[in-house]
């Protein structure tokens, strides 16, 4: 077998160009697939830690109207309670649950100024002094929102920095009043974006999922809410999850634990919104575009082991009187089947090395010039250099068959 | 005994145009024997020698080798036999021009199973008999006619075979090499090895102990002729 090996490099060196073309067409099939592979690893990756954020297992429950959030403006309808203390010690007793807060939130085209300077389709959000902590948002400058705050339903408002930018242009926002609805308050600190991300959008249910990350947001303490809205609004839910893993549990538990206090869920009821769901979901959705990719990928690697396949019959020819001789000296059919299986798979293998080495700077490049994060998967490496050595047998094997067959009197014979 | 051939009878071609290239040919041979067969192209010599040597197969007939019945062995130990008990000389060396000398006399052990450093150790002997330890490293294409066919002699001896079949073996060689050829042939069947030799050349037929003519597919000896004249 060594013996093999090593007669198959000598041949390969002997014949580099010739060679080097038979396993382009590895190369290139294979590169492709692992540039693809780590492509699709790699937005996967940042796909999740985007949606779930890095170490936050938020599960945010909404009242919903068929597939969209409710939105008050138009008014609380019938039979929708306003979530009590009862309620909540239930939510917080859902296991693997860490803390709950309680919010309202509503998409303001037209409500929010500092003079002149306004955040169309900003997000008010009437948030308890937890919710911060819970949803992870850090305190970049000033304060968050006291318990003081909420008790004396103090007119004090938390900006992000999205929002502080458009309103204030990077100047401290901190101690300035901007507008909500006509209504002045007070900047007591900035928090944290919610962490950005910027998927393809493909459907309305998608472009709604992400939107709502666009615009800035505005928080102020949740008892100030009937100040600006005019009423109190049934809350939504943040559960923070201390796992990942435990996030659609929670938030099953969470729907129907509010769902129960509902008259009737027929047309409105409360829906976790599941990231984990999501960032799955949206990998299928890349990772059936990408299936397309790697099938012409694989058609490339078909046309390589034809290629392959070519050569060595030439290769068999060629060789003939070789093959005759050693046939003479007693190697037998076995041996010069081995010898030609073993050449055609150091090819193809070597290929595939190669084009694992290619579609790794090919994978890099990609990530350079579109942005997209890329991971290297050494299983895919793995099983790419594992299956060109399947090429090689599958393709090696009918010239090699002709090799082991050829009559060693005629062989010899051949000059 | 160590060869014995009872009515070969070899045919080519099928259907109306029937080649008969060997008939009824018998031969013995004893152990340490050294002959050689002598006919004109065409007269069958190479499919007698191809039989021998296992290569080929007659069509009818009786061939036993070193005490073993050949007739019925399948392609794998008909190779086994090849490998072990028959060495080839061919006219046109047939060395892989790719390899070094000794990689060409190491050749037959890679098939034995012989690990390679063995390998490598027994083949530097073996052309050291051939007169050739200097030149271990040399390419086929480096080596003069006289040299190819030594190294080709070292690879056929070196799994040490009860036969020695060569084929035209000086052929392609000037006088001066054809010589040392028939020299080393002398030795090894000195040395207890028998030899075979083809050949289409009186001069070096007369090397032989044991000269053999074949005409026409039919085997002739011609000492046997004369004792019945």
């Amino acid at each position: 077998m060594l013996e093999n090996i090593r007669l198959s490099f000598r041949g390969i060196l002997s014949h580099k160009m010739r060679s080097f073309l038979t396993m382009l067409g590895i190369i290139i099939g294979i590169a492709a697939i692992i540039a693809i592979v780590s492509t699709i690893h790699g937005t996967n990756e940042q796909i999740k830690k985007n949606l779930i954020g890095s170490g936050v297992n938020t599960v945010t429950v909404r009242l919903t109207q068929g597939d969209w959030d409710y939105d008050y403006s138009g008014g609380v309808p019938d039979g929708i309670p306003m979530i009590d203390e009862t309620v909540r010690s239930e939510l917080k007793g859902i296991s693997h649950a860490e803390g709950v807060s309680l919010y309202s939130m509503r998409q303001d085209y037209d409500g929010v100024y500092h003079l002149n300077d306004s955040i169309s389709g900003g997000y008010v959000i009437g948030v308890e002094p937890d919710y911060f902590a819970t949803v992870g948002l850090t305190v970049k400058s000033g304060r968050g929102i006291s318990k003081t705050d909420l008790r004396k339903a103090e007119k004090i408002c938390v900006l992000d920095e999205s929002s502080s930018r458009t309103l204030f242009q990077g100047e401290d926002p901190v101690g300035r009043t901007i507008e909500i609805r006509t209504e002045p308050f007070t900047v007591a600190g900035v928090v944290t974006d919610k962490e950005k991300f910027e998927p393809t959008i493909t459907t309305m249910s998608e472009y709604y999922t992400y939107s709502q990350d666009q615009a800035g947001r505005v928080y102020i303490p949740i008892s100030t809410w009937p100040s600006v809205y005019q009423y109190d609004e049934p809350q939504n839910v943040v559960i923070r999850a201390d796992r990942t893993e435990s996030m659609t549990d929670i938030g099953k538990s969470a729907e129907s634990i509010l769902n129960a206090n509902l008259s009737s869920t027929e047309m409105y009821s409360y829906k976790a919104q599941d990231l984990l769901e999501q960032a799955k979901e949206i990998q299928q959705l890349s990772e059936s575009t990408n299936m397309m990719l790697l099938w012409i990928a694989g058609i490339s690697l078909l046309v390589g082991g034809i290629g392959v396949m070519n050569i060595m019959l030439v290769s068999v020819t060629e060789r003939t009187s070789e093959i005759g001789l050693k046939k003479a000296i007693g190697a037998p059919k076995k041996a010069i089947m081995m010898q030609f299986l073993t050449e055609a798979v150091v090819l193809t293998s070597t290929g595939g090395l190669l084009g694992v080495i290619t579609g790794i700077i090919l994978a890099g490049l990609i990530s350079q010039i579109n942005g997209t994060p890329v991971a290297i998967s050494g299983t895919a490496a793995l099983f790419a250099v594992a299956f060109s050595m399947f090429i090689g047998i599958l393709f090696g094997y009918l010239p090699s068959r002709k090799a082991a067959n050829l009559d060693p009197i005629e062989a010899l014979r051949h000059e | 005994m160590i060869l014995d051939l009872q009515n070969i009878n070899k045919n080519y071609g099928t259907g109306q145009v029937v080649v008969s290239a060997l008939k009824d040919v018998t031969l013995q041979a004893e152990e340490g024997e050294y002959i050689a067969i002598m006919g004109p192209s065409g007269s069958g010599k190479t499919t007698l020698m191809n039989i021998i040597g296992c290569l080929d197969r007659a069509d009818s007939g009786t061939y036993m080798l070193d005490g073993a019945d050949i007739s019925g062995l399948n392609e794998n130990e008909l190779s086994d036999v090849r490998l072990h008990k028959i060495g080839f000389v061919f006219q046109t060396f047939q060395l892989l021009p790719g390899e070094t000398a000794l990689e060409n006399v190491a050749l037959p052990l890679v098939y034995a199973g012989v690990p390679r450093a063995e390998r490598l150790e027994r083949a530097r002997e073996s052309l050291a008999q051939v007169g050739l330890e200097e030149r271990t490293s040399f390419l086929p294409a480096q080596l003069s006619g006289g040299q190819k066919q030594r190294v080709a002699i070292a690879r056929a001896m070196i799994n040490h075979p009860r036969i020695l079949l060569a084929d035209e073996p000086t052929g392609a060689l000037d006088q001066a090499s054809g010589a040392q050829v028939m020299e080393l042939f002398q030795q090894l069947n000195d040395s207890g090895v028998t030899v075979i030799m083809i050949t289409h050349d009186a001069g070096v037929a007369s090397h032989a102990k044991r000269i053999l003519k074949i005409i026409d597919g039919c085997l002739i000896d011609p000492a046997k002729e004369g004792d019945q004249a």
